[in-house]
């Protein structure tokens, strides 16, 4: 039963571009047509000025708050910042989450049908970027009629999504909230990433992704690469507190190689779930954009790419417990930032709740949120 | 949103130009920058070391990022403000000489206010007591965080001439009173200095 703050049930959409045209992509690759899954919650005002634009991390889609059945468990990823009264009021701001190109929620990706074949596009889909990312999304909000954006804000690999829009489409954001992320992604995160696709290389099901026919799907690496995943997520800290050396089911070491300690059994559990609804093609991809992702490129040098987003007011947000995008890679972009003149606000929150800190953080993050968003409703005349 | 100050505050915000580009470093929960932004019209950005410092700053609605000023204001081009504001913060500072040449590097005026342990209460009490006076504007004992580094309105003024410092304006306060007459024995009656700071035109070339 949804709550009274939630924006109750939501049903996601889809929009189809680039039909006759192709989508051009980073890599030179057309890609046609193209599809995004995307739902709204709010209304859009009569001068379009409320819009929010909400950016997904890797495992994400477009389903961000709400439910999408009266008895569905569990509500979408960011519910417990968008809805009525919360951080992104819905009684305020026409809320907007697409799902990104080479997902496997709706938008187009390797599951996607190939219409040149009839079947699963696999590893024939092109590799995309995240700059490829934001540009669908402009086509999404162009569809929509909405000239600026009010705001568009995300996490992790979300923030480089907002980056990329401050930075390559300033011109239609007015606020840009970027948290816990990096404008470069460095050897480490690469490596993490690479990590975790060669475990869904190594599963025999995955067959250079060509596994969508015959049902064998690549299930064994793709657990793995998430529960590699799911450390880089948590911190020491958090891992200690909440598992500890307690073992699962018995009292003394069982002298065997099964699940004996709660983390393992955590981390299982979380690869299983994961295999349910992810693609592992999907995950190659995303992870893919995310290693390409380096926004001093070409321009040289942070402050010279974010240039153009002097005009952007910004609140950047880090966590000191998250070492998979650390506190210095948002205090670096911070120093950009303000080299240019941007109006930037930024808070290193003290957490040990490591990179998931970012959805976890729900009291503080609340607050920073909502208080930026109040401003900016406040400087636009924005009512509900 | 207050509309009356700390008498100390009156008296930056007096010396802020309307309109002013102003940075305030050390800025707290935003109170005199608020004040600044709807009394005096300014372009107003801050500094602050606290997470709550910060969070009360964005619920005011302000522009303030959390930094530490000891590690310098690398980040803010030359002259890119009217006016950086050092209210109460230089007494923590661990080389406040370097925040000062950097206040007039980043803006083209600064404002510092200060508590004076040149008070003649201050003088007294060290005399007769052997202790290390308080401040009035700041209660901590000298075991207590933060740090502090006790200074007075003579050193103050000693230190901007040997950095080639002018102080333009100068207000005084005395147990939370302006004192209007500016007399050589300031440094005796006064708790608190407020400082208006440029660049001496000598050192400009």
């Amino acid at each position: 039963m949804p709550a009274p703050d939630s924006i109750g049930i939501v049903h996601t959409q889809y929009f189809t571009f680039a039909a006759d045209r192709p989508f051009i992509l980073e890599s030179g690759a057309p890609l046609s047509p193209v599809t995004l899954a995307y739902e709204t919650y709010g209304r859009l005002n009569a001068d379009r000025s409320n819009a929010v634009l909400v950016v997904h991390a890797l495992s994400g889609g477009a389903h961000a708050a709400g439910y999408r059945t009266a008895d569905d468990p569990k509500p979408g990823w960011w519910d417990d910042a968008i809805g009525p009264g919360k951080a992104f009021d819905t009684d305020r701001f026409f809320v907007i989450c697409s799902n990104v190109l080479g997902s496997c929620y709706g938008s187009s990706g390797p599951s996607s049908i190939d219409p040149a074949t009839g079947q699963p596009y696999g590893l024939r889909f092109p590799v995309v970027t995240i700059g490829d990312m934001v540009r669908a999304q402009v086509a999404l909000i162009d569809h929509l009629g909405i000239e600026k954006l009010l705001c568009v804000a995300g996490g992790s690999v979300g923030g480089m999504q907002v980056l990329e829009w401050a930075a390559r489409h300033g011109e239609r954001v007015r606020a840009a909230i970027p948290l816990a992320t990096t404008a470069r992604s460095n050897a480490m995160q690469i490596a993490l990433s690479e990590v975790g696709r060669q475990a869904i290389y190594a599963d025999p099901n995955w067959q250079n992704g060509d596994y969508y026919a015959n049902g064998r799907r690549p299930d064994a690496g793709l657990a793995v690469a998430r529960m590699i995943a799911h450390i880089t997520y948590l911190s020491e800290q958090a891992m200690h507190r909440k598992f500890g050396r307690r073992l699962q089911s018995q009292e003394r070491f069982g002298y065997q190689f099964q699940t004996e300690f709660q983390v393992e059994s955590y981390l299982r559990h979380q690869g299983n779930a994961f295999i349910q609804r992810f693609d592992a093609n999907s995950y190659l991809y995303i992870t893919k954009a995310m290693d390409y992702f380096d926004l001093t490129m070409p321009a040289g040098s942070l402050a010279a790419a974010l240039a153009g987003a002097a005009a952007v007011k910004f609140l950047v947000v880090s966590f000191t417990s998250d070492w998979l995008y650390p506190s210095h890679h948002s205090k670096e972009l911070v120093s950009a930032l303000t080299a240019v003149g941007a109006d930037v606000s930024y808070l290193d929150i003290e957490s040990s709740a490591g990179h998931d800190a970012f959805l976890v953080e729900v009291d503080t993050m609340t607050r920073l949120l909502g208080s930026f968003m109040d401003r900016l409703a406040s400087e636009e005349g924005i009512r509900s | 949103m207050t509309d009356s100050l700390r008498p100390d505050l009156r008296i930056v915000a007096d010396f802020v130009p309307a309109g002013a580009k102003v940075l305030d470093l050390g800025c707290g929960d935003g109170l005199l920058l608020e004040y600044l932004v709807h009394h005096k019209g300014v372009a107003g950005r801050g500094i602050e070391l606290s997470e709550t410092g910060v969070l009360a700053c964005v619920r005011r609605g302000l522009s303030v990022r959390q930094g530490d000023l000891q590690e310098g204001l690398a980040d803010y081009p030359d002259g890119s403000f009217d006016c950086v504001v050092l209210s109460q913060t230089l007494p923590f500072l661990d080389d406040p000489g370097m925040i000062i040449r950097e206040t007039l590097r980043v803006g083209s005026q600064a404002i510092v206010s200060f508590p004076n342990w040149g008070h003649w209460r201050c003088r007294l009490k060290l005399l007769f007591t052997g202790r290390i006076p308080l401040a009035s504007d700041l209660p901590q004992r000298w075991d207590e965080k933060p740090r502090w580094q006790a200074f007075t309105i003579t050193d103050f003024a000693q230190f901007c001439r040997r950095a080639g410092i002018d102080i333009t304006r100068q207000a005084y306060l005395a147990g939370g009173r302006r004192v209007h007459h500016i007399t050589r024995f300031t440094n005796l009656l006064s708790t608190t200095a407020v400082f208006m700071l440029e660049n001496a035109r000598r050192s400009r070339g």
